[in-house]
C-alpha cells in the first residue's frame, strides 16, 4: 500500500520525535500499528526502545481490541494508523465505550492535502464523523509545533479522565508523497 | 459434488469449560461474545473472566493485550468458531508477539449459536488448527477426547508459549447462563482484581 521511504530530512523527524517523546513519557508500553509513512519513524523509536512493545497489526480494529486488553492489565497503549485505517475499526469501537477504556489513537491523514491517490479521499473526509459518532473526541494538529502540546494533552485526558481520543495528523505535515523513486 | 469434509463435535461444551477453568486456578479469562461467555459464567461467576457482548472477532486481541501486560500471569481465551473466525488476522498478530503467557481455545461446534445455528466455516471446510499453524503458532492442536483438557491445562500454566486448541463440542442449544451486561462494572471489577482501582 504505502510504498515510498520516509523523508530522511532531520527536520521532519522534529515532530515524529516529540511524539515518541510524549508517548514514552506519558507511560506508553503497547503500541500497536498498520504502517504508514508518516508514522515510521515513531514505529522505528518504539521497536528500539526496550521498554516498549510494537505491535503490527493485520488491520486496525486489532488495536482497538489490544487498548482494551492492555488497559484491563494496567499498561498504557496507544493506536498509530492512517485515516484509511479508521474506517476498519468501527464495530470495535464499541467495547470502548460499552466498557468505557481510556483510548489514545494518532492518525495520520491521507487525502486532503496535494493527495495523488483518490481512492485515499472517501474514507479520509469520514474519518472525522465516524470517531465522532462511536464517541470518539477528535482533535487536529496541523503545525509541527503544536503537535507536542496536542499529543501531550491528549494523552492526560485518556489516562487522567478515561476519554477516548483521536489526534489527526494533517496530511500538510508529512507533506506531499514522492510516489516515484528517482 | 463437495469436497467439504463432514463435521462433527461430541465433548459437552459445560463440562468441559468447568473443568478447564477449575484445573487453572487464578487464570484471566477472555471469553468470545455469545455460547462462551455464558459457558464461562455457567461455570462459576469469576472477578477474572472478563465477559463479552459483543466485540466479535476481537476476543484473542483483548488476550494479546491483556497477556503483554501481565506477563506473570496465565491469559486463557475461551471463544467460539465464528468468533475465531472473523478475527482470523488476529492470530498472525498474536504470533508475531509470541507472548509466553497466552491460550486460545475455540469451542468450536460449526456453527453460528446465536444466530440460527447457520454453519460457519469451520464447518464448510476451514480448519481453524490449520490456519493457527500457517500462522506460526506450532503448538495448535485438536481436542476430541475430555481428557485432553489436562494438555490444555499443562499449556495454560507453563507459560511457555502461544497455545492454540480446537475443542470439537456438540452443537446443543443449552439454556443461556447470562453474566453482567455490565461493562464497566466488569472492567473495573477485573482490574480490581489485578490490584488496580477504577480511575
Amino acid at each position: 500500500m504505502s510504498s515510498q521511504t520516509a523523508p530522511n530530512d532531520s527536520q521532519t523527524h522534529a515532530w515524529q520525535d516529540d511524539i515518541f517523546d510524549v508517548l514514552k513519557k506519558g507511560g506508553i508500553k503497547q503500541v500497536s500499528y498498520v504502517p504508514d509513512a508518516g508514522h515510521a519513524h515513531v514505529i522505528r523509536r518504539v521497536h528500539a526502545d526496550p521498554e516498549m512493545r510494537g505491535i503490527v497489526l493485520t488491520t486496525e480494529e486489532e488495536g482497538v481490541a489490544i487498548a482494551a486488553g492492555a488497559w484491563l492489565g494496567g499498561d498504557r497503549h496507544a493506536l498509530l494508523m492512517q485515516s484509511s485505517g479508521v474506517g476498519n475499526c468501527i464495530n470495535m469501537m464499541s467495547l470502548l465505550d460499552s466498557c468505557r477504556i481510556p483510548f489514545l489513537t494518532l492518525v495520520t491523514m491521507r487525502g486532503e492535502y496535494a493527495e495523488f491517490n483518490p481512492w485515499q479521499v472517501p474514507m479520509s473526509r469520514a474519518t472525522q464523523g465516524v470517531m465522532e459518532a462511536m464517541g470518539i473526541t477528535v482533535l487536529r494538529v496541523s503545525k509541527p509545533d503544536e503537535v507536542e502540546d496536542v499529543v501531550s494533552a491528549a494523552l492526560d485526558s485518556v489516562f487522567v479522565a478515561g476519554e477516548r481520543v483521536a489526534i489527526l495528523l494533517s496530511q500538510s505535515l508529512i507533506g506531499r508523497k514522492k510516489w516515484v523513486r528517482n | 459434488m463437495s469436497n467439504i469434509p463432514a463435521f462433527s463435535g461430541t465433548i459437552e461444551r459445560r463440562a468441559f469449560v468447568k473443568e478447564l477453568i477449575d484445573l487453572c486456578p487464578g487464570v484471566l479469562v477472555v471469553p468470545g461474545l455469545g455460547s462462551s461467555n455464558y459457558d464461562i459464567f455457567a461455570a462459576g461467576d469469576r472477578a477474572e473472566n472478563f465477559y463479552m457482548w459483543g466485540a466479535m472477532g476481537g476476543a484473542a486481541l483483548i488476550g494479546l493485550g491483556l497477556a503483554l501486560a501481565q506477563p506473570s500471569k496465565s491469559v486463557l481465551v475461551i471463544t467460539g468458531d465464528g468468533e475465531q473466525l472473523m478475527g482470523m488476522g488476529g492470530l498472525a498478530t498474536i504470533n508475531a508477539q509470541q507472548p509466553k503467557n497466552l491460550t486460545i481455545v475455540v469451542l468450536d461446534n460449526g456453527h453460528f449459536g446465536e444466530t440460527g445455528m447457520q454453519h460457519s466455516h469451520s464447518s464448510l471446510g476451514t480448519d481453524l488448527t490449520a490456519v493457527a499453524k500457517g500462522c506460526g503458532i506450532a503448538n495448535s492442536f485438536k481436542v476430541r477426547e475430555v481428557s485432553d483438557v489436562k494438555t490444555i491445562q499443562q499449556n495454560v500454566l507453563a507459560r511457555a508459549g502461544v497455545a492454540f486448541a480446537q475443542v470439537y463440542v456438540k452443537a446443543d442449544d443449552l439454556p443461556r447462563a447470562l453474566p453482567s451486561r455490565d461493562g464497566v462494572h466488569i472492567k473495573n471489577r477485573f482490574r480490581q482484581a489485578l490490584g488496580f482501582a477504577p480511575l
